[in-house]
């Protein structure tokens, strides 16, 4: 016996999330990778080349595409494809909304975000994927920190809080009905300062939206909002040049900027150790009610 | 820096929810967005102050009748340590909830409300954590403000939990009195009670060590994935890639493979780019061997010095997370690592009633039932007994009906 000294924390949530994305390739048929172009599924990507490289990963990665993406993302998520010479799979919402298949949303604050949902749904179905691989963290956000790291959904991409399967040591159950699907969370026992960490420790080069930059904004209940075609912008808004980070990566009408002065990674954790607002407090979908995240869960929402 | 993985014990009335909240305040892990959503919420304590408790509730319907159902995760992390709570409801009816958490954790804070001392579910749940082979145990004497924090019912209360400690076969128990509401040795030492002489709770979870077992004959891989890259260049290439369970494996070790009872020894160890000598529990890896052998997911490489038994008869403690009651004519699944294999309940023992500690004749096992019973499996199953080995001596049980997780498996003998 020895003390618990032998692995640091970083080495230890690396382990455990290389051994459920083993444990992914080992009990489904169809698993595949759900890239955001965030820090989150960017970590994910270098974890998943640890876990079975030199052999191919056996999951492309499938990237639900709103339309209303960051030029920066979408660049960067190019870019690593190439690199990494790994199978792409682009689930556009905008051919949702063209066949009609669901409505955009009006007013000022119309977002994509909620119909994602539904491409990310008939995207699944189209390719009959059996698990879904995501970078959601337990310490974001309150319904997330009850949910399982196999969460099983059912045939509508619903998740049912009560009745979530018990998971017991390391034993993750991953037996499904067809039809069903499970989201797999490798990283849920990671916080953003542990992702910002283990970034720094292993080199990962991240889209420059994380780092600080000079962009014009506006400012929307209390958070800036990068100014772009995709706002409904009116003459009360103020656009303004301020520099700027995103501590998320999500769409341009949806994810708000911060105030920052933080231009390489030591910069960002040192703010981020101090910061006293946590990431999803930058995310307006969130804020709309005390059970916004069960809700959007229970619909199928990522 | 590393890790330590904690449960709470306790109900809503002995405070526990407030006792995590005030761990998190105290130690500054909540974030002003969070406080402000705990502001909105707008819950109050009889003295004015914010309702801490609400911190830890997650979901909808707790928050509506005000208990915790689920297993809820909490992170926090201080210069010494990162922490990961599992807030687990204490009452009988989420026994399986409870077991759930205890089964992710190096360690169990179990609540004792100071006015009511040693009860029943003080005896359910040392009992769960004894079950489920916690290697540490601290008691919370929690409420002390409640009787003028006195020496005399602490050392009381000591006294009742030492009985029962042993009574459950419980190690390595350390004791507390605290005021969660109150604040007092938590983070900050309570100068109202002066006779208590130990650490606080924070200092002393922040120290507390916890053992693993590293030892070299000890060595357990379970293979999950055969990495296999068939290009040109690496057309030989053929590693096994799976997370050490316990023990440790070096370059140049023997080791068999079970459940076949080849040998061979390791010829490389890879963690990404990095060729490290050693692995030991807990580190994910891919291992090489000298032979070419047929090994495929559900295996084990051991040590071959010291081998786990091999079996398809097993007496093993059960504790049934289903609301169908066990069926001993149904076949089941048993998940074991990385094996999966059928097999049915042979036979049942005995129950235990949780409360009492009673052992009782068992006609049906039902939902929270715990209780020893033999299965019996299609495929040989490659195993240590529990208390002697966690990693590799717990199992679950899947029922192909509904493919929902029904039970929790703690071998405690072979049965062949």
């Amino acid at each position: 016996m020895s003390n618990k000294d032998q692995l640091d924390y970083l080495d230890e949530l690396e382990a455990e999330a290389i051994y459920i994305l083993r444990e992914v390739a080992g009990q489904f048929e169809k698993p595949a990778l759900l890239f955001s172009g965030g820090k989150d599924s960017i970590t994910l990507v270098y974890l998943a080349l640890k876990a079975f490289r030199p052999g191919k990963f056996p999951f492309p990665l499938v990237h639900i595409d709103t339309g209303h993406n960051f030029d920066e993302a979408i660049i960067y998520r190019d870019q690593l494809i190439e690199r990494i010479g790994e199978k792409l799979i682009v689930g556009y919402v905008q051919e949702d909304i063209d066949a009609g298949r669901v409505v955009e949303q009006r007013g000022k604050n119309a977002s994509r975000n909620q119909l994602q949902t539904v491409t990310l749904l008939n995207t699944i179905a189209k390719h009959q994927f059996d698990a879904c691989i995501g970078g959601a963290r337990r310490d974001e956000e309150k319904a997330r920190a009850k949910e399982r790291i196999f969460s099983v959904r059912d045939e509508f991409g619903q998740w049912d809080p009560k009745r979530q399967r018990p998971e017991l040591w390391n034993q993750y159950n991953g037996k499904i009905h067809k039809g069903e699907n499970v989201r797999v969370f490798p990283i849920s026992n990671w916080t953003e300062l542990d992702v910002w960490n283990y970034i720094r420790r292993e080199n990962i080069p991240l889209p420059s939206l994380y780092f600080s930059h000079e962009r014009d904004v506006i400012t929307r209940n209390g958070v800036y909002m990068a100014a772009s075609p995709f706002l409904n912008m009116d003459d009360e808004d103020i656009v303004e040049r301020k520099s700027v980070r995103f501590r998320t990566v999500g769409d341009m009408s949806c994810t708000a900027a911060v105030e920052s002065y933080a231009y390489h990674i030591d910069d960002i954790i040192d703010e981020i150790s101090a910061s006293r607002i946590s990431e999803r407090g930058a995310r307006m979908d969130d804020k709309v009610s005390e059970a916004a995240m069960e809700d959007r869960k229970k619909g199928g929402y990522f | 820096m590393n890790i330590l993985k904690f449960l709470t014990a306790g109900s809503v009335d002995d405070g526990k929810s407030t006792l995590i909240g005030r761990l998190l305040y105290d130690s500054e892990a909540i974030l002003a967005d969070q406080l402000e959503a705990l502001q909105r919420a707008n819950r109050k304590n009889d003295d004015g102050t914010i309702d801490l408790a609400i911190l830890t509730d997650g979901l909808k319907a707790e928050r509506e009748q005000g208990i915790t159902i689920d297993v809820a995760y909490k992170y926090f992390q201080t210069e010494k340590r990162k922490f990961i709570i599992a807030d687990t409801p204490g009452h009988i009816q989420y026994t399986r909830n409870m077991v759930t958490g205890a089964s992710n954790s190096d360690l169990a804070i179990i609540l004792i409300d100071a006015r009511k001392g040693v009860i029943e579910q003080t005896i359910r749940h040392s009992f769960l954590v004894s079950l489920l082979g916690l290697p540490r145990v601290l008691v919370a004497v929690n409420k002390m403000d409640m009787v003028d924090f006195s020496q005399e019912v602490f050392e009381n209360i000591v006294e009742d939990y030492k009985k029962l400690a042993k009574k459950v076969g419980l190690e390595n128990v350390a004791y507390i009195p605290v005021s969660a509401l109150k604040g007092d040795n938590i983070v900050h030492k309570s100068v109202r009670m002066p006779w208590y002489l130990g650490e606080s709770l924070l200092p002393y979870l922040e120290s507390v060590e916890i053992p693993v077992d590293t030892q070299s004959d000890h060595g357990r891989f379970p293979v999950q994935w055969v990495v296999r890259p068939q290009t040109d260049e690496l057309h030989d290439y053929r590693g096994y890639a799976g997370r050490v369970a316990s023990g440790s494996f070096r370059v140049n070790d023997k080791v068999t493979v079970l459940p076949s009872g080849f040998q061979s020894t390791i010829s490389k160890i890879e963690l990404a780019e990095q060729e490290p000598d050693v692995a030991v529990a807990g580190m994910s890896v891919t291992v090489h061997l000298q032979d070419e052998i047929d090994i495929s997911r559900g295996d084990m490489l051991v040590s071959a010095q010291n081998q786990p038994m091999v079996s398809q008869q097993i007496e093993a403690d059960l504790c049934w997370m289903d609301t169908k009651p066990l069926d001993t004519t149904h076949t089941y699944f048993l998940q074991h690592n990385s094996k999966l294999t059928r097999c049915r309940i042979q036979e049942v023992l005995h129950k235990v009633n949780i409360n009492t500690l009673e052992k009782e004749s068992a006609d049906e096992f039902k939902l929270n039932d715990i209780g020893r019973i033999v299965i019996k499996t299609a495929d040989p199953v490659v195993f240590d007994l529990f208390q002697n080995n966690k990693a590799n001596g717990g199992a679950i049980l899947i029922d192909g009906r509904t493919n929902v997780t029904v039970g929790a498996l703690m071998f405690r003998a072979n049965a062949d």
